[in-house]
């Protein structure tokens, strides 16, 4: 029996803590989703569409969050040079789920948006932006696939993160600084006046705890993921270049 | 509830892609420990 479990368990990129990580991410999701749907009022002004909120700000904040995790990490491949892979593989792995996140974002904001404006979408300053940072992760998740070598990768895709990171701040205040469609924010606002109900807060910061321990989990499996893709390439060159090795000199010996 | 549809459709599509990610994720990491020695996990 115990030799099943550990068979298992190291059949997985999981450990204990993300297993910890997990279970506390989805019951504070399912938390989450009984008061967003059944606790919470609807809003005066946004009416129940406002339940949509709970979901498009978390996953828009983790997914800033996300990008400067993976500037971070980046910076930090370039600097310290004997543990590259290592940060490189959480930069790509945060650039990855940060990404999927951008991308709901961008999916429920043009829900809300067809119920409170009644358009799916409009070329808006924030909405743009939005739309432009996504393109780039995009783009930077391509370029992560062109190189074989990991360590060229990791070279290349840090120049690229730290400089895609900078498109942050312009999106967060593309609101203040060009005339918008989106409302400012409600809670991270520049006169630090908080817009909204205690309970709807409450969910709300729930849905950011959730959403974060999400991130975490899915950034823990996925930069272990690609340590073992690159033993695997690695491994995988090793082996075809001592077949072709034992190949050829076959071939002259048989000659 | 008003519009229930749009708000169904954004938590169904927004935890629906992260779950996907999750079992993708968990698949591949079977399916590629399996081939990976032991060595090369420093989490296990």
């Amino acid at each position: 029996m115990h030799h099943w479990h550990k068979v298992n368990r190291d059949m997985t990129t999981g450990t204990a803590t993300t297993r910890v990580i997990g279970w506390i991410a989805i019951l504070t999701t399912a938390w989450v989703v009984v008061s967003a749907f059944f606790l919470t009022p609807a809003d005066v002004i946004q009416g129940d569409s406002v339940r949509i909120m709970y979901v498009h700000v978390p996953t828009a904040w983790i997914a800033y969050l996300a990008f400067v995790i993976t500037a971070v990490a980046s910076g930090c491949s370039l600097v310290r040079k004997h543990r590259t892979l290592g940060f490189d593989r959480v930069a790509g792995a945060s650039a990855e789920v940060g990404v999927l996140f951008m991308a709901m974002t961008l999916i429920t904001g043009s829900l809300w948006g067809r119920l409170t404006w009644g358009t799916f979408w409009q070329w808006d300053p924030r909405l743009t932006t939005t739309l432009f940072l996504f393109v780039t992760y995009v783009g930077y998740l391509a370029i992560r696939r062109v190189d074989v070598d990991p360590v060229r990768r990791a070279r290349r895709s840090a120049v690229i993160a730290l400089l895609a990171v900078l498109e942050i701040p312009l999106v967060h205040f593309s609101v203040v600084l060009w005339r918008s469609l989106h409302q400012e924010a409600s809670v991270l606002n520049t006169d630090g006046d908080v817009r909204l109900d205690g309970l709807m807060l409450f969910t709300l910061f729930s849905g950011v705890v959730a959403f974060t321990l999400m991130f975490v989990w899915l950034v823990m499996h996925r930069q272990r993921l690609t340590a073992l893709s690159d033993v695997e390439r690695v491994v995988g060159l090793d082996a075809s270049i001592a077949a072709r090795r034992a190949e050829h000199a076959g071939g002259v010996r048989a000659t | 509830m008003k519009d229930l549809g749009f708000i169904l459709a954004s938590w169904i599509i927004t935890l629906g892609s992260i779950g996907v990610l999750a079992l993708v994720t968990v698949r591949r990491a079977r399916e590629l420990s399996s081939r990976v020695p032991d060595e090369h996990k420093p989490w296990v």
